[in-house]
This record gives C-alpha cells, structure tokens and sequence, in this order.
C-alpha cells in the first residue's frame, strides 16, 4: 500500500497563554501567559509557589455539572481542546465514526483525582473512596470520553512518554493514518499535574525553577541563568486526517505532517544522555521519515525547558544533526511564553509551529539576556522575526529517557 | 407524607440533585434511580456514599443494593433513624 499523506484541518488549545486558538496566538506574539503565584493551595511551604494556570473557562459551559465534578482536570482541559478543534475541522464525526480514531497523550493522568481520594481513603477509610477513582485518573480516560462524547469509533488509545507524550501521540496517530488504519484522528496532549502532590514532587526532584519573586520570566531557556522550568497545566488538541479524505470532504488544510522519529536513551530515570545522544538520533530519525536532509528545515521549536541539563544537551544534539547550519537556523523554545505544560507541551508547540508557517513569522525565546557559551545557537532571543517558515521540526524529550520529533510543513 | 418523611425526601432530593445532575423537578418518590434518574451501577454506588455523608450513618452493601427508587430511600432512612 503506497503510504497516505496526513494532512492537519483543525487546532483548539486551552493553556495559560490562551483558552483558545487566537488568544494563545495573540499572546504568543504579545509573550504573554498567565505565570503567576499559585493561590488554589497553600504553597507557603512549597520551594516553587508558582506555575502557568487555566483560568477563566467555564467547563460547565461544555459539560454537565455532574461531569465537570468528576472528570479530572486534564480531562476537561482535553475536552474543551477538542470542541475547538473538531469546530475548525469542520469534521462530521457521527458520518464517518468507524473511520475517526483517537490517540491523546498525557504525562501524569488524573494525579488530582488520585490525590483526593487518597486522603479520602487516610482519612475516612476504604468506604469513601470514589467509585470514579480509577476511571477518572487513568491516562487513556481522556480517548475514551472524548470519543463517547463526539462518536469517534475508530483506533483508540493513549500514549503516556513523560514530556513527549503528546508527541508521541501524533506521532502514532500520524503512523495510523499513513497506514491506512484511519481516516482522521483526534490527537494531541492535555496535562493537569498542579495539585500539592504533583507540585512536591517537581520540587524534589529539583526540576522546577525557584525564582519566585520573578516568576513571569523564570521560564528562560537556553540563557546562562536559568534555573528550572516553570510547570504549566493546559491541553493542545490537532485533527489529523489523510489528505485525499480531507480534499474530498472540501476541508481547509492547515499543514502537512511529514515526518516521526522517536528513540530511547537507555541511560538514565530523569537527566538527558550525554551530548543529547538519543534526541539526535531521533531527529535523525525524523529526517529520514520525512525523506529530507536537515538543510530543508527552516525552523526548530526546541524542547527547551529552561533545565541546565536539558537545554545544554538540546543544543549539543541539533549540532550533531545540523552541523554548520546549527548555527544558522532559526531555533526557539516557547515555553519561555508558555511554561511547560509536561505532556501536552508537544501539541500547544505543534500548534504554535504551525502558526508561525501561516503567519510566515518565528515566534521568539522570551527573557533572554545572557549568552551560555555551552548553548551558542541562534534562539531567536526575545523579538518576533519575520521570516518564510516552510518547514518545521519540533522536539519533544522525557523523563525516562523518550524522545520524539516531528516534522510539520506548509501544505502545498 | 407525613413531616418527618417530607423532610427526609427534600435532604434526599438534594443530594440526588447535585450527585446526578438532574433537575429538582424530575426527582418525585415513586422515581427510579435508574429507569427514571439515568443513574449507572458507579452512579448510584457514588450516591450512597453521598446519602451516608448526608445523614451521617453507614449504609451496608446489601442495604444499598435495595435502595433502588427514592421512596425504598426515605423509608430505609426513617427507619434507621
């Protein structure tokens, strides 16, 4: 079977820099988020008191109280991204049900749900613990209520890869309907991991940055004083479909997804192997899916978390792929914007990447100020530029040692 | 009904209410939790843990199991009162 061509027709998002497509657009131009002090718990005790918040979305206007009860957040978060995506699609999903499939990713899960319950259970015992404990926190919850709620009964699934779940998830759904198993898919990332426990936990693992009195621009990756990164919550919803299905049905054509490679480190539980071994090999990977060289990639939206490690590590993999032109290539990470939004950062980048070949512009690292002699690439510090972005590669890499990238061109 | 078992109905709709969703109007004594309210087997497990918080007692499982329409509800409750 001769391979199809995946196209992409729709995007919805709700992340601290927009609960919708064109907020998140306005303020990624604007680099704008709603990084703030966490007031939803006492965080008084807590080394990092802030994060990248929803706020402002009333999911009872998507789902009945009832629901909005239940559901962890990161399902909510990925259901209100799908209704904005599937809208712009223009997909008739009860039409072609057995062909729609779904394939969401998700770093963490319902840790919110599995939080409460907890105490439920320590404090008041086994009777009070929730019938929807287990339905609500597992991670391929999320593909399945969505595909209750929109009739999609095509392959349904979840991939879970830490920070590159939501890569790995269009990555998979890509591969889905390249095959022929599907004719569009719902894919995508959602994360809801800011409760006290999911917090804690970062904290200890002294992932998060700590610059408290100036969060706003505590995400700064690739600058010589970064200190961490900034943990954000949110959902990026995509809808993948092959072409010749999407032409037929007369739909608008975002981009073309061309290209998926993923790999492992087989090195260690959170810190990237060295020289960012396996990232390179997967964007090697990539290339060679996409059947181009790295000459023919005009834009890199970076993993760039703002870690030490990460960043460092990043920046020594594009040089081992991108040789000379590493130096050249415009190169930036949003999460400086945006925060880290852990397993659906992936999607919110595709996104971003995918507005910046419409608007024909690279969307900037934010809070750049002083130079790492061991990042040395240009990140495109802090100005939007103009430039004709035909095609983009996006890397996504997490703890446990998966990496995965994917390559998104103009569709022509 | 008689005052006490008014009383107890209104607790239970209330809690029937905000645990199912469905509005005060569709929740009468004769009414099902499944057949007439579109409870499930988690919803109605769900709703007699809220019923317990309610009136702060413990209702076995094999109570539970026969607490299927709103009236079996507010008699089993006057009668473990």
């Amino acid at each position: 079977m001769t391979p199809k061509r995946v196209v992409i027709t729709g995007m919805g998002t709700v992340n601290p820099s927009g609960n919708s497509i064109s907020e998140y657009w306005e303020s990624l131009c604007m680099g704008q988020s709603n990084i703030k002090l966490i007031d939803s718990f006492d965080v008084s005790k807590y080394t990092t008191k802030f994060a990248g918040l929803i706020e402002n979305y009333d999911f009872e206007q998507i789902l009945d109280k009832k629901e909005c009860r239940r559901l962890s957040k990161f399902i909510l978060f990925g259901y209100a991204a799908t209704l904005e995506a599937v809208n712009q699609s223009g997909l008739s999903i009860d039409k072609y049900a057995d062909h729609v499939g779904v394939e969401i990713g998700s770093g963490i899960g319902g840790i919110d749900v599995l939080e409460k319950m907890t105490i439920a259970l320590h404090e008041r015992g086994p009777n009070k613990v929730s019938p929807f404990t287990v339905p609500m926190m597992i991670i391929d919850m999320i593909s399945g209520f969505i595909s209750i709620k929109t009739g999609a009964k095509g392959p349904n699934c979840s991939s879970v890869s830490a920070c590159a779940s939501g890569c790995h998830a269009m990555g998979n759904a890509f591969q889905m309907i390249k095959n022929g198993k599907a004719k569009a898919m719902i894919t995508g990332g959602s994360e809801s991991a800011i409760t006290p426990i999911g917090l804690a936990s970062f904290c200890a693992a002294k992932s998060l940055s700590q610059d408290n009195e100036n969060c706003k621009t505590a995400s700064k990756p690739f600058d010589l004083n970064r200190t961490g990164f900034v943990m954000s919550e949110g959902a990026g919803i995509l809808i993948f479909e092959e072409l010749d299905f999407a032409l037929s049905r007369g739909a608008t054509i975002l981009a073309e997804v061309i290209g998926f490679g993923s790999s492992g480190d087989a090195y260690h539980i959170t810190a990237p192997a060295p020289q960012g071994e396996g990232g390179a090999r997967a964007m090697q990977l990539a290339l060679e899916d996409a059947s181009l060289t790295y000459k023919d990639i005009d834009y890199i939206n970076a993993h760039g978390t703002s870690t030490k490690m990460n960043d460092m590590n990043e920046t020594a993999a594009i040089k081992s792929i991108f040789k000379d032109y590493a130096y050249d290539i415009a190169i930036s990470s949003t999460k400086s914007i945006t925060g880290h939004l852990l397993g659906a950062a992936a999607a919110i980048e595709a996104i971003a990447s995918i507005l910046m070949i419409k608007n024909n512009c690279v969307i900037p690292t934010i809070n750049y100020s002083t130079p790492d002699p061991d990042c040395d690439l240009n990140y495109t510090p802090n100005k939007v530029i103009n430039k004709q972005i035909n095609t983009i590669m996006s890397n996504s890499f997490g703890f446990g040692g998966h990496n995965a990238v994917i390559i998104i061109k103009n569709y022509t | 009904m008689s005052l006490k078992q008014e009383e107890v109905f209104e607790k239970v709709k209330k809690v029937i209410v905000e645990g199912l969703g469905v509005s005060e109007e569709l929740v009468k004594m004769e009414s099902s939790y499944t057949d007439d309210l579109g409870a499930d087997s988690l919803d109605t497990v769900e709703l007699v843990m809220a019923l317990e918080e309610e009136f702060g007692t413990e209702i076995a499982d094999e109570d539970a199991e026969k607490l299927t329409t709103v009236t079996k509800t507010v008699e089993f409750i006057l009668n473990k009162n």
